[in-house]
């Protein structure tokens, strides 16, 4: 084995000891070839806890390389400390290149975001999954779901989706909406907003998931028929936001609710922070945008 | 002695990242079926077995998945200790125990039910085929379609099982059963997962 010109020689790339990746790797590869379909893998402790996203932290180390590009984000954000750590210990124990420009990443690791840039063919997609299984509030067992899977019941979901229009009217699911995998297999998408789950249907990246603590791994080839469930009178809809993000003026992306201060002030702002400043760069300007680029702090009214 | 040296040599020159750079191959060709991913020369296994089906045995395989060797893989005792020295891998005692099975020469090869097909509740506890042909061009082209290919994707394997496009339509029947294979061509590598569907092209 080469030894890494820095100090990282004390733990193997990208952490994992060589067995454990190839057990990750003949998992993904199964769930490569059965899409939507979770595959049990024997899933390793990592030095983080479970649900800072062990699961996809295991799936990015199986497949990173020297010649990687690793975006990892939070909610759409890059500078928030989930993925900034997750970020440093890939540089630290793979001393591969990072980057937060969606273009320029050849894998990003998400926890439940889809970037608003399109995708590209080269891309991986790694998410984050706390539960992989869509049926699981429905049924705890696993004996059970596992085998409303193989028999492909899943009417059980679809009286949940029911129950949700009974009650209050219309599809209350806005996150971990779910969805069928290429008419066979209904998958978790992970908690995403369902605002993403259009941009999983025949995505020209490859999307893998992670789940640690569960110790399931699952996939979706690219060009794969990923539909959210619905009902021909309660069609599947996204979130709309009734305003444009208030530094960037985007529309048609997904927005967070910023509280500014404590007299009720806020604004919906991008979720995807380097969406937004790629908006703010080409000059862009949003209701609350700071006149210049640089001059990002605002001035408060004195209280 | 010289079996001694040829069950040594010839394994990755650089385990970690040689198996990198062969596993990202193997995955982005299942995940695009029907698409020649190149790879270099990695392994020097043993004759029959070919430099890129060693090098996936190599980056895929070890004490955990049993491996199935078709006769003429099976005839020299080089290759055999060649996989066990870098592997460790043991030999399935029948196809259908087998995580992975080699295979040197398709065109004579067993009925692809023959192997394990995973089970309804577990349909990832199939044989992977790791198939040795000579190129991707030269057979009876194949027009695919399924999950990983945008339209269609078209590719000539020669060298491959009798009867393949009706053993390939009983896989796909059994869905999420079913075998996946991998095509080692002396270039690169490309994958027919359980879900790619053939067109046959009367029309």
């Amino acid at each position: 084995m080469t030894a890494q010109p820095t100090d990282i020689a004390t733990y193997n790339f990208a952490y994992l000891d060589e067995q454990t990746k190839r057990m990750i790797r003949r998992a993904i590869l199964k769930g490569i070839a059965i899409p939507g379909y979770q595959v049990p893998f024997a899933s390793r402790e990592m030095p983080m806890p479970y649900g800072w996203g062990t699961g996809g932290v295991q799936v990015t180390a199986s497949i990173i390389g020297p010649d990687d590009v690793l975006k990892v984000i939070d909610q759409g954000a890059d500078d928030t400390t989930n993925a900034v750590s997750i970020r440093a210990f890939f540089k630290k124990v793979a001393n591969v290149a990072v980057t937060t420009e969606t273009a320029k990443a050849t894998i990003i690791q998400t926890r439940h975001r889809i970037p608003e840039h399109p995708l590209t063919s080269g891309q991986v997609l790694v998410y984050q999954v706390p539960i992989p299984e869509p049926l699981r509030f429905l049924e705890p067992r696993e004996t059970e779901t596992r085998k409303m899977h193989a028999l492909e019941e899943y009417g059980l979901m679809h009286v949940k989706l029911y129950e949700d229009i009974a009650r209050h009217g219309r599809i209350a699911t806005t996150y971990a909406y779910p969805v069928k995998v290429e008419g066979r297999y209904v998958m978790d998408p992970s908690p995403t907003p369902k605002f993403d789950n259009p941009k999983m249907h025949r995505s020209p990246a490859l999307q893998l998931f992670g789940a640690g603590r569960e110790k399931r791994i699952y996939a979706l080839p690219p060009f794969t028929d990923v539909v959210s469930l619905d009902f021909e009178d309660h069609p599947f809809e996204v979130q709309t936001f009734d305003q444009p993000c208030a530094l960037c003026a985007a529309e048609n992306v997904y927005l967070d609710e910023v509280i500014l201060d404590d007299h009720g002030g806020h604004m919906f702002v991008c979720s995807d922070t380097d969406h937004c400043e790629k908006r703010r760069e080409q000059g862009h300007r949003g209701r609350l945008a700071p006149e210049t680029p640089l001059a990002l702090e605002k001035t408060e009214p004195a209280q | 002695m010289d079996i001694v040296t040829q069950a040594i040599e010839g394994g990755f020159a650089d385990p970690v990242f040689d198996a990198q750079t062969v596993f990202r191959a193997v995955m982005d060709a299942m995940a695009r079926p029907g698409t020649l991913q190149p790879l270099p020369v990695f392994a020097r296994p043993p004759a029959p077995l070919s430099a890129t089906a060693g090098a996936i045995a190599l980056a895929l395989c070890d004490n955990d998945t049993p491996l199935w060797l078709d006769p003429v893989l099976q005839a020299p005792v080089a290759v055999k200790s060649w996989l066990g020295f870098h592997t460790g891998a043991p030999l399935a005692n029948t196809p259908a125990d087998a995580h992975f099975a080699l295979i040197a020469t398709p065109a004579e090869m067993m009925a692809l039910d023959g192997f394990s097909q995973g089970t309804q509740d577990y349909p990832d506890r199939s044989t992977t085929l790791i198939l040795q042909v000579g190129d991707l061009v030269s057979g009876a082209p194949l027009l695919l379609e399924g999950p990983g290919i945008e339209k269609t994707a078209s590719i000539a394997p020669a060298q491959m099982p009798r009867h393949f496009v009706e053993q390939w339509k009983q896989n796909n029947q059994r869905f999420p059963r079913g075998v996946d294979i991998v095509l080692a061509t002396p270039d690169g590598v490309a994958c027919l997962p359980r879900t790619t569907r053939i067109k046959t092209m009367e029309a």
